[in-house]
């Protein structure tokens, strides 16, 4: 899809239609994917922004205050997709009556307990059902809400409260759910990868993409968190660019089924120059726990086979 | 209360109700298809799952315009019409017993909400063991979620609650969501001789939605369900159960006008040969029916009995209730639920709340009855008058007790 030039300076200078005055960590990564999504929208559409229970809701719309320059709505943690397709279907109703001639897009933020866990039957249905929205996940790969338990998204060997490690224990025993895929398997209109990079070109430019799709839009942007992950929080850049030059979170989209890669590394990078810039697997770098790097290595490149198998890169 | 708009409705020019055969889940499908919601969003549930049935066919027909959301379970259905009823819509929903079970998280919310989402519940038990058939377990177990709660006798009722459940809802002074009861199957299935209006008159009751505040209102943008810390929740709910105060004025005004205009009469609660009644059942819903020929058989034997067949069970009409017990002897309390407090159902717990320090000394015993669909007949309600009439003026009577059952 073709929308003109992108320029940072431009896109950075658009009023934000997430203010200042949240009470979100420094660092964290949720907001900053909240503003990058949300800088794709066309200054003069409208949106109804909806959001799961999370550290976004209970920071950003505490009563009588909210951050939110659009109309925003919270009802639950395991439903936002629902909820968003209840308002969409109102907007509908109201477009097909003529009481309503603005253009409103619906755009749906849940962190990754909210969307791969108990969120994810909300989500399937409303992917399914050709809700005309966005659907964002922002996923910190466990509950940092709650305070840091695992959740169907944490990835093998990380130590969270409810992974806890030990003498008994190296942390989380599964493997993450590769929930893009999943979703890409609802055979909705667009499905992509994304993260934050250097000029914030990639997520712009699928944001932009989902949003003026119609139909269902999927976006899973890997957003870290200081607390969970355990790093300085100026320390955000350089692990989000190292979960994409090791592939572990690699940058895709599926766009109506075919799937294309949008990034391959120069030199693929061990994933020990991700797995050292957090805390949650320092116990890893003990000696003796090499077998468990080794196997983290070991399923990040079978996934990325996959992935290029898919994208037919050879 | 504010200067609220009440439908003026000419009964001159009013067109006759005119006679029908149907069945609650059609009668109530009939009068969505009156109301023509903006949007409904619906899970398949015996014994509801006729009406999005129904739905899904006047659509078909092009009968309704409203956009029909075949969500992937109950608890997304209530999501979706919490999301349509924020966005400024008439919002609605069918379900029975599981399904509403898988809702309670997002009732809270819809009332928090102060949203009108209005519900076609179809009452039937909760599972374990697993059962499909009538009784009151669902919805009593909805009755703190903020909920008005309005319960049916016939499929005459269900329709006529259904046409007036919006304008009781969405009245300022409430703006609370609104749950229309009827049993299931022997009121949802059991075809039986109604009356319907036509389309002009229920369009002219149900009017025209005006929210005040709305997610798609291009003046204003709108943060629904915020986070709401201790200095701002109870305050809140100071604010939810107002409305429920509120809403006893505004059901009684809009029964009084549905009323008039129909003249088929609906009050809190019905009082069936109740004037000079010694002895009396109180039940809801469609074993109310079977009882009222027990009260007629028992009072051509001379016997002073009477019936209240409660209507709104949310709120509670306390001080109407006390009244009009005030003159009994005998008073059976008929639960269609377990409350398992192992002291009575919820029923028994509210009625005798409402007569304690306002009317002492009734001898009361609480019946639970028809679990799980279990029938009651005639002669067994005049088995529970007997009771009550043999309690001796000395005798402390058993506090709850279960009719019909097997003790072994």
């Amino acid at each position: 899809m073709a929308f003109g030039q992108y320029n940072l300076k431009d896109e950075a200078s658009k009023p934000e239609r997430l203010t200042a005055g949240h009470r979100m960590c420094a660092g964290c990564g949720s907001t900053i994917g909240v503003r990058a999504i949300l800088r794709a929208l066309n200054p003069e559409d409208r949106a109804v922004i909806t959001s799961a229970t999370s550290c976004l809701e209970v920071s950003s719309c505490n009563y009588p205050y909210t951050s939110w320059e659009d109309s925003f709505i919270h009802t639950a943690f395991e439903n936002a997709a629902a909820t968003t397709s209840g308002v969409a279907a109102a907007y509908d109703a109201l477009k097909k009556k003529g009481k309503l001639d603005e253009t409103y897009k619906f755009i749906t933020f849940g962190g990754d307990g909210g969307t791969y866990d108990i969120g994810f039957q909300s989500l399937s249905g409303a992917m399914e059902r050709g809700t005309d929205m966005v659907y964002v996940c922002y996923d910190n790969e466990a509950y940092m809400n709650t305070g840091i338990q695992r959740s169907s998204s944490t990835p093998l060997y990380a130590d969270t409260t409810t992974s806890a490690i030990g003498t008994h224990s190296d942390g989380k025993v599964q493997n993450k759910k590769d929930l893009t895929k999943i979703m890409a398997a609802h055979h909705i209109p667009y499905v992509a990868q994304t993260t934050y990079l250097s000029n914030f070109k990639d997520i712009h430019q699928k944001a932009r993409t989902a949003i003026y799709t119609e139909g269902p839009a999927f976006i899973n942007v890997l957003a870290p968190c200081p607390r969970g992950w355990r790093y300085k929080e100026d320390a955000l850049m350089d692990i989000t660019k190292a979960a994409v030059e090791t592939c572990v979170w690699p940058l895709f989209e599926v766009v109506e089924g075919e799937w294309i890669l949008n990034y391959e590394p120069k030199k693929k990078l061990p994933v020990e120059e991700y797995l050292k810039l957090q805390g949650r697997f320092k116990h890893l770098f003990k000696p003796g726990n090499e077998h468990l790097i080794a196997q983290i290595q070991d399923g990040v490149d079978a996934r990325w086979e996959e992935l290029k198998q898919l994208c037919q890169v050879v | 209360m504010s200067d609220y708009k009440y439908p003026k409705i000419d009964k001159k020019s009013k067109a006759p109700a005119f006679r029908e055969r149907m069945s609650g889940n059609e009668a109530v499908s009939y009068a969505i298809r009156q109301i023509d919601p903006d949007v409904i969003a619906a899970f398949p549930i015996t014994p509801s799952t006729e009406i999005p049935q129904y739905i899904s066919k006047y659509k078909a027909d092009g009968k309704i315009s409203t956009e029909f959301v075949t969500v992937e379970s109950e608890h997304s259905a209530m999501s979706a019409c919490i999301g349509a009823s924020a966005s400024g819509v008439r919002a609605m929903t069918a379900t029975s017993s599981a399904g509403m079970a898988l809702m309670y998280e997002l009732l809270y919310v819809a009332a928090s909400d102060r949203l009108p989402v209005v519900m076609a519940a179809v009452n039937r038990a909760l599972t374990g063991p697993i059962n499909i058939n009538a009784d009151h377990s669902d919805s009593m177990g909805a009755r703190d979620s903020g909920w008005i709660q309005i319960y049916s006798e016939n499929a005459q009722e269900a329709y006529d609650n259904m046409l007036m459940a919006h304008r009781i809802g969405e009245h300022p002074d409430v703006k609370l969501p609104v749950m229309i009861c009827q049993d299931g199957f022997i009121t949802s299935h059991a075809i039986e001789n109604i009356l319907l209006e036509s389309d002009e008159f229920a369009k002219e009751f149900v009017g025209e939605y005006t929210p005040e505040k709305f997610l798609l209102n291009t003046k204003e943008s709108l943060g629904v369900g915020p986070y709401g810390i201790s200095p701002y929740y109870m305050e809140a709910k100071r604010g939810q159960e107002q409305a429920m105060e509120n809403a006893r004025e505004v059901i009684a005004q809009i029964s009084k006008l549905y009323s008039d205009a129909t003249g088929r009469l609906y009050d809190f609660f019905e009082a069936y040969r109740m004037d000079d009644a010694e002895y009396a059942i109180l039940i809801m819903g469609s074993a109310s029916g079977t009882a009222k020929d027990a009260v007629d058989n028992l009072r051509a034997e001379g016997k002073k009995v009477g019936l209240i067949k409660l209507r709104v069970f949310r709120p509670f009409p306390f001080d109407k209730i006390a009244q009009a017990l005030s003159k009994v002897k005998g008073l059976a309390i008929m639960d269609r639920s377990e409350g398992f407090s192992a002291s009575g159902g919820p029923l028994g717990a509210e009625v005798r709340s409402a007569l304690y320090g306002r009317v002492d000394g009734i001898k009361t015993i609480n019946y639970i009855y028809g679990l799980g669909g279990r029938d009651m007949r005639v002669r067994d309600f005049e088995d529970i008058y007997a009771e009550i009439m043999a309690i001796k003026a000395d005798e402390i009577p058993e506090l709850y007790k279960y009719y019909g059952v097997r003790e072994r």
